[in-house]
């Protein structure tokens, strides 16, 4: 990918091995075409799975830049007769679309921040501090993860009706701060249980408190951890429905996601429009992807096996 | 341990005479708790409590129903079609993506990263990880149109490829769900590669090369090496698909809205409707209740299971 082709070490088998393969594969002929051939067909396999799976984009590509006419004449399949704008202008004319990017832009760099923080602050106290029933509150924290968003809706929504803060970007804002931070603290909690032990006694004896400790200390060694974090909850919350669709309910409050869904759902089914629409609702995240592919790469495994 | 006070080795110009207790480590675990409670906890009990109550919502009447709204659902036919659904659903999203995608990472692990570069399976990764960073929204409106039966992108392929009776992908009850589960699956792949080809590389390649030398061909490599050293992985991702698979709620309601004939409703749509379209909210309610009892058992359940197994390796 774009991202990865500045100075990437492209890593090769190692030599005495391809020598050892070589010979191996001089000695019997037969054997060397079909391992050949093999390969290529392995290859093959997975570029068509690949083609399969970037096939949806292409169509979102394409149908987007195609005019409504050509679109009707020549199906959704043909490459475009003449790139045009017009599905775009069509959309933006009718969303505000700096005012949605605007709210999830806020809302899902907040939860970010605040997030990290949140989750960074308890796993402090359950890594390093090992407060007693440590394990138990890990778990009970995972039932954020676990538990079903129906399970809490009504609630939140009459709750968020009672403080005033329906219709408002902070409700949303609130809830996915401690939903992340739930799943943060569990993450980094484990990374800190590691944490070398004589880096955090040599700054005591330096006389540095707790609060110091996790400031200077234990912060700056745990930044990348918490970067990843951070790029992971900023794409979690830009990419949520359900919550933001129940609470936030007009145009001007939305984020781009729900008014996507809010369009389609209006059944005017103009096609080149929805096309427009949707790769505007997933062009800031296709960057954030490009941006930090590596990143999100790891974080998803750090995710999955911590 | 932690408690001791940590011994000061420079005296510091110290304000007070007596030294400060230091904060308790609980306080910086107080912000969490807080939040914890007023977005999780309290609103699940009072789901739970709302369960008991026949309630249009709002400033309506609230009646005490007991069990009523649970009696009612154990005889909703609609609600248990909504789990049998379930089982489709975890099987598109974590059965086939996993089995898929460890076959996907293995070969990209060692062969394709092998033969043809580590470059060449990064951007394959990276193929098949793309829809999942998509926003569910998107996804659900992008296939909405693919599937569209008058002129979808598939069906306009079938057409061409001269298929005269076009399926109604999304609009019959026979094939719709299965429809959901072909977009689910594209949705899902990545996720399986990615977590699994990381954990290929914490296995010794010595042990694929003394393999190797003993002639054990790649599928035997694969059964031998590859799964039993990254069973946890699996497993991992399993269980996370698992739940995810049964909180699903996004593309059924962009792509069916639980129709035709609600062949396609899942408990989460099914407590959805119940709240803010029937304006049923105990029985809502009671429903929500029961999915996070079932995710929990689940979940639970293959906990225990992984541990047990684990115990038996040793």
């Amino acid at each position: 990918m774009t991202t990865t082709t500045a100075a990437a070490p492209v890593r090769r088998p190692d030599p005495a091995q391809r020598r050892n393969g070589r010979r191996r594969r001089s000695r019997d002929r037969r054997l060397s075409v079909a391992l050949l051939g093999q390969r290529w067909l392995v290859l093959l396999l997975a570029v068509v799975v690949g083609v399969g799976m970037l096939l949806p984009f292409y169509l979102l590509v394409t149908n987007a830049f195609k005019s409504g006419a050509d679109y009707s004449r020549r199906g959704p399949l043909a490459l475009p007769a003449e790139w045009t704008l017009s599905a775009f202008e069509r959309y933006l004319s009718s969303v505000d679309y700096p005012q949605l990017l605007a709210n999830s832009v806020l809302i899902a760099g907040v939860v970010a921040v605040g997030g990290v923080v949140l989750a960074m602050l308890s796993a402090y106290a359950l890594g390093i501090g090992r407060v007693r029933g440590r394990t138990w509150v890990v778990f009970v924290l995972l039932l954020a993860t676990i538990l079903p968003q129906e399970a809490l809706i009504y609630p939140l929504f009459s709750g968020a009706q009672a403080v005033g803060l329906q219709n408002s970007v902070w409700s949303v804002v609130i809830i996915f701060v401690v939903l992340q931070a739930a799943f943060g603290t569990y993450l980094l909690s484990s990374v800190l249980g590691t944490f070398p032990h004589e880096m955090l006694e040599a700054a005591r004896v330096d006389g540095a408190n707790r609060w110091v400790l996790l400031t200077r200390i234990v912060t700056p060694i745990m930044r990348p951890t918490m970067s990843v974090l951070l790029v992971f909850f900023f794409v979690w919350t830009w990419n949520e429905f359900f919550i933001p669709m129940i609470m936030l309910i007009t145009p001007k409050a939305q984020t781009i996601p729900i008014a996507l869904a809010a369009l389609k759902g209006q059944n005017t089914l103009d096609v080149t429009q929805l096309a427009a629409a949707s790769l505007l609702s997933l062009l800031p995240t296709l960057v954030f992807f490009f941006l930090f592919q590596r990143t999100l790469t790891r974080g998803v495994t750090a995710g999955a096996v911590k | 341990m932690t408690a001791t006070t940590p011994p000061r080795a420079r005296p510091r110009p110290a304000p007070a005479h007596r030294p400060r207790r230091p904060v308790s480590y609980w306080a910086y675990l107080l912000p969490m708790g807080v939040g914890f409670g007023l977005i999780v906890l309290v609103p699940f009990a009072v789901n739970v409590w709302y369960s008991f109550f026949s309630w249009k919502g709002g400033a309506a009447p609230r009646t005490w129903v007991g069990l009523e709204n649970y009696r009612e659902l154990l005889q909703d036919d609609v609600f248990w079609r909504s789990f049998g659904n379930t089982l489709y659903l975890i099987g598109a999203v974590a059965v086939v993506p996993t089995v898929i995608g460890l076959v996907l990472a293995a070969l990209l692990f060692d062969h394709i990263g092998r033969s043809f570069g580590a470059r060449a399976a990064s951007v394959l990764r990276a193929a098949y990880y793309l829809p999942q960073i998509l926003p569910i929204a998107v996804a659900g409106v992008l296939w909405s149109w693919i599937l569209e039966t008058r002129d979808g992108a598939l069906n306009s392929v079938l057409r061409s490829l001269g298929v005269t009776t076009l399926p109604d992908w999304l609009g019959d009850p026979g094939i719709a769900l299965w429809s959901i589960m072909l977009m689910l699956v594209w949705l899902q792949i990545g996720y399986p590669v990615v977590v699994l080809m990381s954990a290929l590389q914490r296995v010794d390649p010595e042990l694929y090369e003394a393999a190797e030398l003993d002639g054990a061909g790649w599928w035997r490599r694969f059964r031998a090496i590859t799964v039993p050293h990254i069973r946890t992985d699996i497993y991992v991702v399993v269980l996370t698909a698992t739940i995810g698979a049964m909180k699903l709620f996004a593309p059924v309601l962009i792509l069916t809205k639980g129709g035709p004939e609600s062949s396609t409703y899942v408990p989460s749509f099914f407590s959805y409707r119940n709240f803010f379209e029937l304006s049923r909210v105990g029985y809502g309610a009671a429903s929500a209740t029961v999915l996070a009892v079932v995710i929990g058992l689940v979940a639970g359940g293959l906990i225990f299971w992984q541990a047990r197994s684990v115990e038996a390796d040793r």
